[in-house]
């Protein structure tokens, strides 16, 4: 009887220490979304998602090419990036056990490892100095590096999920390699394969580092996507390190914004992942 | 029909009338050999669909099947026993070439479908797994799919124009008695029929591709008793359209439905004959302690 009531007390003394380490951890969350929420709020307003910036000294002004800029940039990078991670992991599925597929399988998770903005002056030297000017496109291909390995891990990994007798089901039914994989297994898994890729989408939206050197920074709408081009992030830093107070606010409307989108996407993908076990 | 010889068809088939010509141009030692071991057999006389011959098959270097040759006759039902691990799934696999889809796999020696090897070189796999088609031991119809869809699925997968689905969805559902229990529920996920049910949607979707050969793989081992015999059943009636390949461990299963049985032991095929005779005078004593439950 002693032992049991031992084991009753160890049992809530492991307990409250698991509640307090899951606080412990969700209290930064929960305080810089608190924060940035309070500072950010108050910024907000139609014209802050529909203006160009103000020059210093003058009220008002919005971050609409920095929000276009953006999108665009993190849109081509999803053209990019996500086709070709697809693709790729497609490949270490089908042909996991080959040495290409060996090596291709080490370099994406080394990828993963390396530092944004090792990537960002990557493409500095291969995109920037070779056309001798910032752009959209070297932010996107620099955001699509960094999306890369995610997409080629989740794509590789949520394949092997499917079951072997699906794959089996179809070929005994005389459907051919190409067609089993894409109508068959592609298919199965591309709810969870779009999990995977929004939560790589998500991981990019927020870099600052690889746009630092790629799309620069732009105060006015880019005219094309030949030119350097504004982006979230590298807006708010912009603003953030500027001695101006009001730019300093609107760093924090940004930031919450920033936040928000990131915030929907990972939510969104919670919810598609939900949906797909109720449906299975 | 006219019946013939099971070696010599296997030759001329499609054409069974020149099955004389065929057993004399056939002179090579092997042939003779195989002649031999089938004729004293009570077999009777078949006509074979598919014809193994000398197939072997491995995983890496390891030798699963060893040397089989084994006639399928054509619309009657042959049933594959023997202990797990003897071969026998492989055998099957190797039938239409799926033993191949594993990694490391690979098969030697010639299956005849009609007179055609499927191993040959200019014969296309996936054709061949067309015409021979083939039920899991696990229901395995397609969890994105709706019932309909499942039917149809075999055909779509293939990119096949279907002129009128809803006739082939009804046709093949027919064929595996499923119809009347699933007609009101066809939009409904195939996954959330029953076992038994998931099954013979299973079987449904392999007819509806107008297959010649059928081989089901231990078809009843996830179903009840009840379920089993609807497939038994379902078993008896397709076989007066094709020609049935049956594994099974249920050797009363094999008795009920099949009118030939092939007893494979470590790779190797020990005794092939009329079922009755497999079950009531085995020739060979391995067969016999294995229907006795001697071993296995």
């Amino acid at each position: 009887m002693r032992s049991y009531t031992r084991r009753k007390l160890l049992d809530s003394l492991v307990r409250v220490l698991c509640c307090g380490a899951v606080v412990l951890a969700l209290l930064p969350l929960v305080s810089v979304l608190g924060y940035v929420f309070v500072r950010g709020v108050s910024g907000l307003s139609i014209a802050f998602f529909t203006e160009l910036p103000k020059p210093v000294g003058e009220v008002g002004g919005g971050i609409a090419n920095a929000l276009l800029g953006s999108l665009e940039i993190l849109g081509l990078a999803c053209v990019l990036g996500i086709p070709l991670g697809v693709l790729a992991g497609v490949h270490l599925a089908e042909f996991g056990s080959s040495r290409f597929a060996t090596w291709v399988r080490l370099a994406a998770d080394v990828m993963a490892g390396i530092p944004s903005i090792t990537v960002g002056l990557f493409v500095y030297g291969l995109v920037v100095l070779t056309t001798r000017h910032f752009s959209a496109w070297a932010g996107a291909i620099a955001l699509a590096l960094l999306m890369l390995p995610g997409v080629v891990r989740s794509t590789e990994e949520l394949l092997k999920l499917v079951p072997e007798s699906l794959r089996e089901a179809a070929l005994g039914l005389g459907v051919s390699r190409f067609r089993t994989t894409l109508l068959v297994l592609l298919r199965t898994a591309a709810p969870g394969i779009a999990v995977g890729v929004m939560l790589s989408v998500a991981r990019a939206a927020g870099e600052t580092a690889p746009l630092l050197f790629t799309s620069f920074n732009n105060r006015f709408w880019a005219g094309s996507l030949e030119e350097p081009t504004a982006s979230l992030p590298i807006t708010i830093y912009t603003d953030a390190i500027s001695p101006y107070a009001e730019w300093h606010e609107r760093a924090w409307s940004g930031a919450l914004v920033l936040v928000s989108l990131i915030l929907v996407l990972n939510l969104a993908s919670r919810l598609l992942l939900r949906t797909r076990v109720k449906a299975s | 029909m006219s019946v013939v010889a099971p070696r010599a068809a296997a030759l001329t088939s499609p054409d069974p009338t020149g099955s004389e010509d065929a057993a004399e141009r056939r002179s090579s030692p092997s042939g003779s050999e195989r002649r031999s071991r089938w004729d004293d057999l009570s077999v009777g006389s078949i006509v074979p669909k598919m014809q193994a011959e000398g197939l072997r098959a491995y995983f890496g270097k390891m030798e699963v099947l060893k040397s089989i040759d084994l006639p399928i006759a054509d619309k009657q039902v042959t049933a594959v026993i023997g202990p797990s691990g003897c071969g026998k799934s492989t055998f099957v696999r190797c039938l239409n070439r799926m033993h191949e889809v594993v990694p490391g796999a690979r098969a030697l020696g010639r299956v005849l479908l009609d007179s055609q090897n499927v191993y040959d070189k200019g014969v296309d796999a996936v054709r061949v797994r067309r015409r021979v088609g083939m039920v899991f031991q696990k229901p395995n119809p397609f969890p994105t799919m709706s019932i309909r869809d499942n039917v149809l699925s075999g055909l779509r997968l293939n990119g096949v124009s279907i002129e009128d689905p809803n006739a082939v969805v009804e046709r093949s559902l027919r064929k595996v008695a499923l119809w009347d229990e699933v007609k009101d529920r066809l939009d409904r996920a195939g996954t959330s029929l029953s076992g038994g049910q998931q099954q013979r949607l299973c079987i449904a979707r392999s007819l509806s591709l107008e297959p010649e050969v059928l081989l089901m793989d231990e078809p009843c081992s996830a179903l009840d008793p009840i379920a089993t015999a609807r497939v038994e059943e379902l078993v008896h009636e397709l076989r007066k359209s094709y020609a049935i390949v049956i594994v099974t461990h249920n050797l009363q299963q094999a008795a009920r439905v099949a009118d030939f049985t092939a007893f494979f032991y470590l790779g190797g095929l020990v005794e092939y004959n009329r079922t009755d005779v497999i079950f009531t005078r085995p020739r060979e004593r391995r067969t016999e302690d294995y229907i006795t439950g001697r071993f296995g």
